[in-house]
């Protein structure tokens, strides 16, 4: 107690409650940092979401809505918004809960973190006007020597400066929690997954930051040029690196939500330690998946770089999708679920859209998401990809089904647990994880068929009106593309049901009790060491279950990425 | 709530591996191997591999070597705007030029015979796909990309421009036969 009455002698006067629903604490700070960066995030997925009407039913062939100017602009703000400003918004709220409220101790440095918070709305602001004001349809990637306004680049440093910023909070308050002993002995794991994250957000914002400023430099005409390649390998290290911050965020998220809705503790704190640490070193390396088909760069820079050095970051991604489901069969095993494979999978939570949003968006990231990713990541498989709209299609597998649908089931438990309120409509809030992830599920796997077929992202008019020489795609993309409409509209549909949920709730659900403020807080209680002996399982399997969804899941991988192997064989020799 | 606090074990790092996950680490470290030397062992064994021959270049360089082609080894126009086309040597240089929002010339090629054929855009970044046999490469302004290519069907295609290259991106289609 003495640490808290120094820092209230320091002029860190706050107060801390304990959430009677969760047994969670929340600093006053701390919460309402969380709150604004949440709500905040909630508003760019509103404004990407309808953009993505636009996108999804310009590029469905049978209605081919906006033109081609307001197609490109909306694209390029769609991408920025969902992309950047909605998950990183969410990221900063997960950070500042994994740090302070998991650690229970006081935020580091509010005012700070408010600072940041503020260049990240300016910035995000500043970035959409520019967008919508027509001059800047440079897509997300904004490839030079294309050019975008200069308000365009500023908006977007401004952004990743209070990003990095809040990440520095988040460091900081690690350290309070470590200097006033609110726990002891490791950091809890879902902790340990948020600092991994926040790692690669540094990592991530400082390729940012080296080469949209020279951009930046170049489109205020500082500088005379900034070399195309260059720009492609290190964007690439900001661009593909921002999207394993959401992996490590959201496979954080599924490991709280195994521990919050089934009490389920990690099979092995080692492995799956182990397994973040593998993203630590080798994640970052992806950049090279987007320059498979360049040139310019070695093929041995391509292939290591490529696999994240020996697929040892897939290896991790592969633990986590086992160990995640492993952990919730074992918690379902003790409880008594324990007849046959499934039972534990049978008798879980579906009604519970905290769990079957999570599940969905495990599933889904893993069988659509990994394999293709791995297999358009391929050197040489790339090459029948490549700015196909498969790309998308594996992305929204990846981005949407994983991180976005998991923050969307995390916000079922925050609303009572953070916003102390009820949600609104439990009926509706049931089935939207199954409408929203099975819409995309759907959505994605008609994208990658299109792509296979060749159909180009980013492209307007797939029947090339206007063109000299153009180029009639077969019958089947053009149905592809029809059912990615079909999926794209069931999808937002979801996503609006979403944003109807939570904002509803937050304005008009029933207020809940947010338990007594109290100026000190009460530190983490050291927990029993449970017994080690496994009694549940069969023939030493803690998890037969999950072994078995993993071996089906192994043999849907090799069989698709060998088929890919069968399909390249038969292109043009190249070399 | 065991992955939201801190481990009970203060040794966890001690706490032995369950065997489900001894079993699945080997299978995907094994599955992990396999992929990797997959890449590798295509480059010995496999024909479609993506040559990293690069030079820079520039768009007046780049120009003056595709109209010594066109002017060498054209055998007829097309379209109203006479497109070249041309019908380069087995084993020549072949060079296409992307630029806003076309690529120019058309190229004859002959079924099993290998060319040298070098890519540049004069302008932005564009993406070189060739439909239906669906192959995508990407063109970088400022360099010159030189790949070796064996056609190994004959028929007409077409040369799809699949990275955004502006407004009219759309229309950015050109033409490559092979006899």
């Amino acid at each position: 107690m003495a640490a808290t009455s120094a820092a209230l002698a320091s002029g860190n006067a706050t107060t801390y409650r304990t959430c009677p629903r969760s047994g969670l604490q929340f600093e006053r700070s701390a919460e309402r940092l969380m709150i604004f960066n949440a709500v905040t995030a909630v508003v760019a997925l509103l404004v990407g979401g309808i953009l993505a009407i636009g996108v999804v039913l310009t590029r469905w062939p049978a209605v081919h809505w906006l033109a081609a100017d307001t197609f490109y602009m909306v694209l390029t703000a769609h991408g920025i918004d969902m992309l950047i400003f909605w998950m990183i918004f969410f990221e900063v709220a997960v950070l500042y809960f994994c740090s302070s409220t998991l650690l229970r101790c006081r935020i580091a440095t509010p005012k700070i973190a408010w600072i940041a918070y503020a260049l990240m709305v300016v910035g995000a602001l500043m970035n959409n006007i520019d967008v919508f004001r027509g001059g800047s349809s440079v897509m997300m990637t904004s490839y030079v020597p294309m050019m975008a306004t200069p308000w365009f680049y500023l908006g977007l440093i401004l952004f990743a400066v209070g990003a990095l910023i809040a990440c520095f909070v988040f460091f900081g308050t690690l350290v309070v929690a470590k200097r006033d002993k609110t726990y002891q002995g490791s950091v809890p794991l879902v902790t340990f997954g948020a600092i991994v994250a926040a790692i690669i957000a540094v990592f991530t914002i400082v390729s940012g930051a080296i080469i949209l400023i020279p951009t930046f430099f170049l489109a205020i005409g500082w500088i005379k040029e900034v070399d195309p390649l260059i720009y492609r390998t290190i964007w690439w290290a900001f661009g593909h690196s921002s999207q394993q911050i959401n992996v490590a965020a959201h496979i954080s998220i599924w490991y709280a939500v195994a521990a919050i809705v089934f009490g389920a503790k990690p099979m092995s704190e080692r492995v799956s330690r182990g397994a973040f640490l593998l993203y630590i070193f080798f994640l970052q390396l992806a950049s090279a998946h987007h320059l498979l088909a360049d040139p310019g760069v070695s093929t041995e820079w391509k292939v290591v770089n490529t696999s994240y050095f020996m697929y040892f970051a897939v290896l991790a991604s592969m633990i986590h999708g086992l160990t995640i489901p492993g952990a919730i069969e074992v918690a379902q095993r003790a409880k008594g679920y324990n007849k046959g494979l499934f039972e534990w999978l049978r008798k879980a939570p579906w009604g519970n859209p905290t769990f079957s949003g999570m599940f969905i968006s495990l599933i889904g990231f893993g069988f659509l998401g990994g394999i293709s990713g791995v297999m358009m990541g391929t050197e040489q498989l790339n090459l029948i990809i490549h700015n196909t709209i498969y790309v998308p299609g594996h992305f929204h597998a990846t981005v949407v089904v994983g991180t976005t649908l998991t923050f969307m089931a995390f916000t079922y438990f925050l609303i009572p647990v953070l916003f102390k309120r009820e949600v609104i409509s439990p009926g509706l809030a049931k089935i939207q994880p199954y409408l929203f992830g099975f819409s995309m599920y759907f959505f994605c796997l008609v994208m990658m068929g299109a792509g296979t077929l060749g159909v180009s992202r980013r492209h307007w008019d797939m029947a090339f009106g206007g063109a000299a020489m153009a180029y009639e795609w077969p019958g089947a993309a053009y149905l592809m593309m029809g059912l990615v409409g079909i999926g794209g509209i069931a999808a937002i549909t979801g996503g609006a049901l979403y944003i109807y949920l939570t904002v509803g709730s937050i304005l008009w659900g029933k207020k809940l009790d947010a338990g007594v403020p109290s100026p000190r807080f009460t530190p983490i209680p050291p927990t029993a060491p449970s017994a080690a002996a496994q009694v549940y399982g069969s023939a030493g399997f803690a998890a037969p279950g999950t072994f078995v969804l993993a071996m089906v899941f192994l043999l849907a991988f090799i069989l698709y990425y060998f088929i890919n192997w069968k399909y390249l064989a038969q292109l043009w020799g190249m070399s | 709530m065991s992955a939201i606090l801190p481990p009970a074990e203060r040794l966890w790092w001690k706490h032995p591996l369950d065997r489900v996950e001894g079993v699945w680490i080997a299978i995907a470290f094994a599955w992990c191997m396999v992929m990797f030397f997959m890449m590798v062992g295509w480059h010995i064994y496999g024909k479609q591999n993506l040559s990293t021959e690069t030079y820079k270049t520039t768009p007046e360089k780049f120009s003056a070597k595709a109209q010594a082609m066109v002017d060498k080894y054209t055998v007829r126009t097309e379209t109203d705007q006479n497109i070249p086309v041309v019908h380069p040597p087995e084993g020549s240089d072949i060079y296409l030029v992307a630029r806003l929002w076309a690529w120019w010339p058309i190229l004859e090629l002959e079924k099993d015979k290998t060319y040298k054929l070098h890519l540049t855009s004069m302008d932005y970044n564009h993406g070189f796909s060739l439909q239906p046999t669906n192959i995508n490469i990407q063109v970088v302004p400022g360099y010159e990309h030189v790949i070796k290519v064996t056609p190994n069907q004959s028929g007409q295609f077409s040369i799809v421009c699949n990275e955004f290259c502006g407004i009219n991106h759309h229309t950015m289609v050109g033409r490559l036969y092979v006899k």
